[in-house]
C-alpha cells in the first residue's frame, strides 16, 4: 500500500496526458453520479434528523423546561403507616375559576397531561404558535388572543404530531369525555373531550370562541388541539374539542384523572 | 472525485479510511446542527396550526 502511494507521486504528470487521451466525459459523468450519490446520501441523514433526532432534542427539553418551572408540587398527605407519601385528589370546583392574564411571547405558563396517552410526558403550554420560537422548540403553542385556560371562550393550542417531541402524536387516540387536564402555577382545570373532527388548514373558526360560529359571544369555557393530518403531512388538521369540567386550586391537591382513578 | 480525494489522502489504507470516516462524520454532525434546522422550514410537512 505505501509503495502504490509512493508511486503516485512520482507519475502523476505522467498519467495526465494519459487521462487526456480518454473522454473527459467519463470523469464528468464519474464525479455527477457520485455526487447523486453523495445527495441521497444527505437526503436520508434529513430524514433521520427530522424523524428521528428533532424528537429526541424536543422531549429532553419540553422534559427540562417542565422540570424547570418553579412551581410548587401538589401537596401528598403526611406518610401514615407506610412511609409513601401518598397524593391527595383535589374536591372537583365547579364555581368561577381563576384566570391568569395572557403572558408574553414564549412564555411556558401551563402543562398539559392526558391520561389517554399513558406514559407521555407531562408537556410545557408556551405563549405563541409560530414554529421557530415556539413550537419547535417549546413544544405546544397557545394561539394568543384565544381565551386562557377556565376562561369563557375557547383556549386553543396547537402542537407538533410528528417530529419536535410531537406532543400530540396521539391525538386521535382521544375519545368522547376523555380528560384533559391543564395545570398553571396554582390551578388544575380538567377539561373533558366532546368532538374531534379533520378540517382543512383554512378553517380558522375552530379557534374561535365558540368554535364554528364566528362572531357568537361564548357561554362555554372550550378547550381545542389543533395538529397536522395525516401524519406527516401538512395538507389537513386534527381538531379536537373539549368543555371544563371542574377545576381546583394546586394547594387542594391533584385530579383524580391523572392519579390513575376515573 | 471519491478517487481523487483517496488518492490525495496520506497514510496507508487504514488511516486514509479513518480519516474519511472522521470526515463524514462532521459532515454529518455539520449537517445536525446547522444545515438541517435551516432547510426544515421550507419543507411541506409539520405544519400544526389553522390559519394563514
Amino acid at each position: 500500500m505505501t509503495t502504490t502511494s509512493a508511486r503516485d507521486l512520482v507519475p502523476r504528470h505522467g498519467r495526465a496526458p494519459r487521462r487526456a487521451g480518454g473522454p473527459a466525459v467519463y470523469t464528468a459523468i464519474g464525479v455527477l453520479g457520485e455526487l447523486l450519490i453523495t445527495l441521497g446520501f444527505l437526503v436520508l441523514a434529513f430524514l433521520v434528523w427530522q424523524l428521528w433526532w428533532t424528537d429526541v432534542e424536543g422531549n429532553q427539553a419540553q422534559a427540562e423546561i417542565v422540570e424547570s418551572l418553579p412551581w410548587a408540587p401538589p401537596p401528598a398527605a403526611a406518610a401514615g403507616e407506610s412511609d409513601e407519601a401518598t397524593p391527595v385528589v383535589a374536591a372537583p370546583r365547579r364555581d368561577e375559576p381563576p384566570v391568569m392574564p395572557e403572558p408574553g411571547h414564549a412564555v411556558t405558563f401551563a402543562t398539559l397531561q392526558v391520561p389517554r396517552w399513558s406514559d407521555e410526558p407531562e408537556r410545557p403550554v408556551s405563549q405563541g404558535v409560530d414554529r421557530p420560537t415556539v413550537l419547535d422548540v417549546l413544544g405546544i403553542g397557545h394561539y394568543p388572543e384565544t381565551a386562557m385556560p377556565g376562561a369563557i371562550g375557547n383556549f386553543s393550542l396547537a402542537g407538533h404530531r410528528t417530529t419536535y417531541g410531537k406532543p400530540f402524536n396521539r391525538i386521535a387516540e382521544l375519545q368522547d369525555g376523555d380528560p384533559i387536564v391543564v395545570r398553571t402555577a396554582d390551578t388544575w382545570y380538567v377539561y373533558r373531550v366532546t368532538s374531534s373532527a379533520v378540517v382543512t388548514p383554512q378553517d380558522v373558526q375552530v379557534i374561535d370562541p365558540v368554535p364554528g360560529q364566528p362572531g357568537v359571544e361564548p357561554t362555554e369555557r372550550v378547550i381545542t388541539l389543533t395538529t397536522c393530518h395525516p401524519m406527516f403531512s401538512a395538507r389537513e388538521r386534527y381538531i379536537v374539542h373539549g368543555v371544563l369540567d371542574y377545576w381546583a386550586p394546586v394547594a387542594d391537591g391533584s385530579p383524580a384523572e391523572i392519579l390513575g382513578g376515573a | 472525485m471519491y478517487g481523487w480525494l483517496w488518492r490525495r489522502l496520506p497514510g496507508p489504507a487504514p488511516v486514509r479510511a479513518v480519516i474519511l470516516a472522521l470526515a463524514a462524520v462532521a459532515v454529518l454532525a455539520v449537517c445536525f446542527q446547522w444545515v438541517f434546522p435551516a432547510v426544515a422550514p421550507y419543507m411541506p410537512f409539520s405544519d400544526t396550526t389553522v390559519g394563514e
